[in-house]
């Protein structure tokens, strides 16, 4: 069944891309029959980051195992945290102060923003323009900067802990939120202008990659990539966890369910997080940032599961615990690993080129989907 | 392929030392200049496999641009690029990808291993059966980074060093 | 429909039907035999509608496996969790990627970590680890002397 890189016997063309390639999503290794240059076949060949995370967890204790989630889906790491965070909340039956409860959501909203420049600056890398590329990375160099003064680190910071948040906002922290917020509403504009209206771009995607809805939810993709094609599955709005139930906020969707629709799924989204820390950002009640918790934390004997909305769709962690302090079994449900499962649906009858811009509108990272 | 360490030296575990030609004592000029010019120009290859990655993404971006040192095109084929930064872990699965794409290099070429990971198995040491305990396992190593991920101005230094020991003629 | 209904309606579904109590959504105890015939009337049955399988976890329990499947709807917004009790001997249990698509690649996983076998998948072979790999490695009773260094 593994097909390697030949010639098939009906004269098709058996090529690998992959697994290192330019396109900065990770190690995926792609088998793609092709004939001439249409595209009959993709398969995806995973594990070339295979780290065994799920095994190391058991071993770990419930406050040491959520630094290896910030490793998993290091674009949106504060909302991995955020839900290995809920999930032992909810086995410990414990609140946590309402000014932890802003701060996870302002840390989730500024990451989201941050994910989705990269994805643009990637994205437009692949299809062949690299300015943008730079563009994107300006602005994420201030939320970088932002998170730094606070959290201590720029990319994998692990701040969010089983009680809270593990220390107090740093007092820059609001005034040069609201600077970059001012700053980047002009620059959604600038990008539109630079990518968004322009012919080639646009002819590159539209009516690219075709995902109907049903495939959608029988293939269990969330996030953007099934948000594009119609089906409503934002779990801020449909779960609301910490403060998403008092804000307001749209759930955007649109009907295309190529990839231009995905694409302005996430433009928009952009908007909508902007609008969320605007709302927040003057309100952050005043108070602990962490609840008192014992040092050794110890789960009751069940089952846990907690979802979170990360920057590629749903992320599930469930817990099954036999009242000691490792868990006997963790599983992390990773939104790219379903959304990658639809890739070979879309991509077919379409050109190599064609298969680029779909996976640069998957947005896939491949750590969040081999674990 | 077999990827299992090869204790060839007999000295344990982390690591052996692969001595370099030259011992770097006597140089001419001719040598000097070659190797000034090999430094200034090293075209790193694009590998990334985790979050060092975006680390590394960060460094060819505007802000702490590798491009003032002559880290211009970042190749993606092998046979044209001089250095190799190894961003991310390395698994058992990848170990044999790793080794063919540094055959492939051509001479002279440089290793740097950036991050914990690519150091020494970083945070998925323990319990993991998946993850080789660092990339110098596979290929030979020049200089390495720590961090997890390392800032971008730390991999800056570690590029800097690694034209300093071109310079000094170690090849 | 809420937690009690769901459960009258499944207790006229199922022949005998044992549910988790305390669980935070309705959980089911079923045996692998029935498996197919439940994920059909639950894809498709009315008022039912089961159309989204978000989570598909093998666990093992040292005497035995149990497969969690995690289920819910779209349409109608309710959850239901299925538990299936399988040998550790012979772990064997019917596919469902042909109900929910995105079984294919949950399935996969579950078969090259534990080493539970679906009947009927179209593709069962390894997907993170080598081909070559011996072993199930996630199970509880997995040694791995070369690989692994114990804390």
């Amino acid at each position: 069944m593994i097909q390697e890189a030949g010639i098939t016997e009906q004269g098709d063309l058996v090529v690998n891309l992959g697994p290192q390639h330019p396109s900065t999503h990770g190690v995926l290794h792609l088998v793609i029959t092709l004939n001439g240059e249409t595209i009959k076949k993709v398969e995806p060949h995973l594990g070339y980051i295979h780290r065994s995370i799920e095994k190391m967890c058991e071993s770990l204790s419930y406050r040491q195992f959520i630094y290896v989630t910030s490793r998993m889906d290091y674009l949106s790491s504060h909302i991995n945290n955020h839900g290995c965070a809920l999930c032992v909340e909810k086995g410990l039956q414990i609140e946590i102060p309402p000014r932890a409860k802003v701060i996870r959501v302002l840390m989730d909203e500024l990451t989201r923003l941050a994910s989705h420049q990269l994805w643009w600056g990637a994205m437009a890398m692949d299809v062949g323009a690299l300015t943008p590329f730079f563009h994107a990375f300006r602005e994420r160099e201030t939320i970088n900067d932002i998170m730094e003064e606070t959290c201590g680190a720029r990319l994998t910071m692990n701040y969010m802990v089983p009680g809270g948040v593990m220390a107090d906002l740093h007092p820059n922290f609001q005034k040069r939120v609201k600077e970059f917020i001012n700053f980047f509403r002009g620059k959604l504009g600038e990008y539109d202008e630079l990518v968004t209206g322009n012919v080639i771009f646009k002819s590159r995607m539209k009516g690219v990659g075709y995902l109907s809805p049903e495939s959608a939810v029988s293939y269990g993709c969330t996030g953007p990539t099934a948000r594009g094609s119609g089906v409503s599955c934002d779990i801020r709005k449909l779960y609301p966890y910490e403060v998403y139930g008092q804000l307001q906020f749209e759930e955007v969707t649109a009907t295309g369910g190529d990839c231009f629709a995905r694409y302005m799924v996430r433009m928009q989204e952009m908007r909508q997080s902007l609008s969320i820390i605007e709302q927040l950002i003057d309100n952050i009640p005043e108070g602990e940032f962490q609840a008192k918790t014992k040092a050794v934390l110890k789960l009751p004997k069940g089952e846990f599961y907690s979802r979170v909305e990360t920057a590629r769709g749903e992320f599930g962690v469930y817990i099954i615990s036999e009242g000691g302090t490792t868990p006997y079994r963790i599983k992390f449900r990773s939104p790219g690993f379903s959304n990658l499962s639809a890739l070979d649906h879309m991509a077919r009858g379409h050109k190599l080129g064609d298969l680029v811009a779909i996976m640069g509108t998957l947005d896939l990272v491949i750590p969040d989907i081999d674990r | 392929m077999d990827v299992s360490p090869q204790n060839t030296t007999g000295k344990p575990f982390p690591g052996e030392v692969h001595p370099t030609a030259g011992g770097g004592i006597l140089v001419t000029k001719l040598d000097e200049v070659i190797n000034w010019a090999r430094s200034n120009s090293l075209w790193p290859l694009v590998f990334g496999t985790s979050c060092c990655a975006i680390e590394m993404m960060s460094t060819a971006a505007a802000k702490y641009d590798w491009s003032r040192f002559g880290f211009e095109v970042a190749r993606a084929t092998p046979r044209q690029a001089d250095v190799i930064i190894i961003a991310g872990t390395i698994v058992n699965k990848m170990a044999p990808v790793l080794k063919r794409l540094y055959d492939q290099m051509a001479d002279p070429k440089y290793v740097i291993a950036m991050g914990a990971c690519a150091t020494s198995g970083g945070p998925f040491f323990y319990n993991t059966y998946s993850v080789v305990k660092g990339a110098d396992h596979v290929i030979p190593v020049d200089v390495y980074v720590a961090g997890c991920p390392p800032r971008p101005e730390a991999l800056l230094h570690a590029l800097i060093t690694l034209q300093e020991k071109i310079r000094k003629g170690a090849s | 429909m809420n937690k009690e209904e769901l459960k009258i309606r499944l207790e006229t579904l199922l022949s005998s039907p044992s549910f988790e109590e305390g669980a935070e959504w309705t959980t089911v105890i079923i045996g692998p035999a029935e498996w197919e015939g439940v994920a059909r009337q639950l894809r498709s049955g009315e008022g039912l509608d089961f159309d989204y399988l978000f989570c598909v976890t093998a666990v093992d329990w040292r005497t035995h496996f149990t497969m969690v499947y995690h289920l819910t709807s779209t349409v109608h917004r309710h959850m239901l969790v299925v538990k299936i009790k399988l040998d550790r001997e012979r772990p064997e249990i019917q596919t469902v990627s042909d109900i929910w698509r995105t079984a294919e690649f949950h399935e996969r996983e579950a078969y090259d970590l534990f080493g539970v076998v679906f009947t009927g998948h179209p593709d069962l072979r390894r997907l993170f680890m080598t081909d070559e790999w011996k072993g199930w490695p996630l199970r509880k009773d997995y040694e791995d002397p070369v690989n692994m260094i114990k804390l």
